[in-house]
């Protein structure tokens, strides 16, 4: 640790040459950032080794939110797990409970019905504006744009409320279950979701107002954090980090699930591979999935099925439950020893907010999963920042650590 | 002076004003009081997010809720420039030593608000990783329950811890 523009005692004692500033001290400064910074986007700890200004290296240290959550699922019955996904990666919670039913679901041999799959594409896209809108109010808080904060959380607010219109709870509603949804969709769910498809276009160019021809906010992201199209790849970034470098990359257009290729919509890609061309990458994904729910909230029913007919995994309805003893030995077999599954294992990627995550399942018949592992989009892009980050200012080591939206439950689980 | 009905320093008021120039604008009230009212009415809270609940906790702070109702709205990024730690989320036991230091470099007085259950006894993670309830690393003021907590119940916490203060020895 030292101050490497000062010089030292003996200098001063020397009459003022030119020799001087031969005798200044070059050795580089470690900086601790974390794991407590308010921008580091939960805890995670980085070793910055600075040279002045200048970024020489910097080391990612995670696991600082390390909950064990894998571990503790191999404790759970099969359904018990859903709400422990959803609190790995907090701010894309039903993209990881879609991604483990997909994947339990592929085990089990289930076949969703049509109406199930386009209510679960609608909840997975208003997930995903949700997490954008997460993003986009803390990323630009920490480049300095304090006020955009409170614009995207009020908008965010509305998705929060569909949420506890269809579960009753904010935050992790746990209604993409195994073998479909928890209950059938609430009453003004429609109305709800079209209000919200309505007013958001709107917002979403009040948003472009604030930031994208803001000079300051140009200065601070473009030609900030690139990398290019192959640099992504060899460190295996997926989702928006790599669409902004030009990957043509989304698991919807790919490797389709419930029914996404279907979907009239585009997958935006920029080529700068920026800070800034992030930001337009995600600004547009969020304009994509108003299109998509669109189209999908037109296709659902008001009434219909809201889960598959296999009777090992869905309970019976509750007025048979009441009348009929097989029902009730049925739902009592459900709720207390779970079900099994066939073993073998599994993995069915989605697209979430950050990318490409999935849960790969492994079951060896019996009620509890043996293994489950998160593939999480958040530990590449940690893995990557130093490529990212070396060799720019220290100023912009936020602007960058925002721009990769990793979300530290994603990565340290 | 806006002091509400903790300082009950009316009479006083009345009394003051025909002894001396009715004009005047005085009040009585003891120091204990005032300190209180200015500590409790101006909470800062450091910004120590953990996991999910520091989302809620954002929330909190923006739009809808506005926690600048109840004068908690300037959270630091510094420990030492704040009063209360809103501890948001689960700890795992690689960060309880960073928690504690964070705690540490807070100035006295302060306050701790464990938001969440897996702040208060674990929550779902009874497991390796965990502490089960950051009441084992520091003092513990206000429990706030709930996966996560809603904004109004946080909210909740913090007028406890307001009427904690308040009663509190200045």
């Amino acid at each position: 640790m030292g101050f490497g523009l000062w010089p030292q005692p003996e200098a001063y004692s020397r009459k003022p040459t030119g020799f001087i500033m031969a005798e200044l001290r070059t050795e580089t400064m470690t900086v601790n950032m974390g794991p407590q910074h308010p921008s580091t986007h939960g805890v995670l700890r980085l070793v910055l080794e600075l040279d002045g200004e200048v970024v020489r290296s910097i080391r990612p240290t995670i696991g600082y939110l390390h909950t064990g959550i894998e571990k503790t699922a191999e404790q759970k019955k099969w359904q018990q797990v859903v709400p422990l996904v959803e609190r790995m990666d907090y701010l894309g919670a039903q993209s990881n409970s879609l991604a483990y039913a997909l994947s339990v679901e592929k085990l089990l041999g289930l076949e969703m019905p049509q109406r199930v799959k386009d209510i679960r594409v609608v909840i997975a896209e208003l997930q995903r504006i949700a997490s954008h809108l997460v993003w986009l109010g803390t990323h630009a808080l920490e480049i300095g744009a304090v006020s955009l904060l409170f614009y995207a959380f009020r908008e965010r607010e509305l998705l929060m409320n569909i949420n506890e219109l269809i579960a009753g709870f904010r935050f992790f509603p746990s209604y993409i279950r195994i073998g479909g949804l928890r209950e059938d969709l609430p009453r003004g769910f429609h109305e709800a979701v079209n209000a919200f498809l309505d007013r958001f276009p709107g917002k979403v160019d009040e948003f472009e107002g604030l930031l994208s021809r803001n000079d300051i906010f140009l200065r601070r992201t473009q030609g900030v954090g690139v990398i290019a199209a192959d640099g992504a790849l060899a460190w295996g970034l997926v989702g928006p980090i790599a669409r902004a470098c030009g990957v043509d990359y989304d698991v919807r257009r790919y490797f389709p699930y419930c029914g996404y290729e279907t979907y009239n919509f585009e997958v935006p890609t920029e080529q700068e591979g920026d800070v800034y061309a992030r930001y337009c990458v995600r600004i547009r994904e969020m304009r994509e999935s108003v299109k998509i729910c669109r189209q999908a909230i037109t296709r659902i029913t008001p009434a219909g099925a809201w889960a598959c007919d296999d009777p090992r995994v869905v309970p019976p309805p509750k007025d048979k439950v009441y009348t009929e003893m097989e029902a009730l030995i049925q739902h009592f077999l459900i709720y207390s020893q779970g079900f099994t599954v066939p073993a073998g294992d599994a993995y069915v990627p989605v697209e979430g907010p950050r990318g490409e995550h999935g849960v790969y399942v492994v079951s060896d018949g019996t009620n509890r999963p043996w293994r489950i592992k998160m593939r999480a989009p958040s530990l590449l892009a940690i893995q990557a920042l130093p490529t990212l980050v070396e060799g720019g200012l220290i100023a912009d080591v936020v602007a960058v650590m925002g721009s990769t939206d990793v979300v530290m439950g994603d990565c340290d689980r | 002076m806006a002091l509400d009905a903790h300082t009950s320093a009316s009479a006083s008021v009345a009394s003051l004003r025909d002894a001396t120039d009715p004009e005047l604008p005085l009040i009585t009230t003891t120091v204990e009081k005032i300190v209180q009212w200015a500590r409790r009415s101006a909470i800062w809270p450091a910004q120590f997010g953990l996991a999910c609940c520091a989302i809620e906790m954002m929330a909190m702070v923006a739009s809808r809720y506005d926690i600048a109702r109840f004068g908690a709205e300037v959270f630091r990024g510094s420990p030492r420039q704040s009063d209360l730690m809103i501890v948001a989320g689960r700890l795992s036991r690689k960060m309880a030593p960073a928690m504690r230091r964070v705690y540490d470099q807070m100035p006295e007085p302060k306050w701790v608000i464990s938001m969440g259950a897996c702040a208060s006894i674990g929550g779902v993670f009874d497991n390796y990783a965990i502490v089960q309830g950051v009441d084992q690393v520091v003092p513990v003021d206000v429990y706030v329950p709930g996966c996560p907590p809603r904004p109004e119940s946080l909210i909740y916490g913090i007028v406890q811890l307001q009427q904690k203060i308040a009663r509190s020895r200045a």
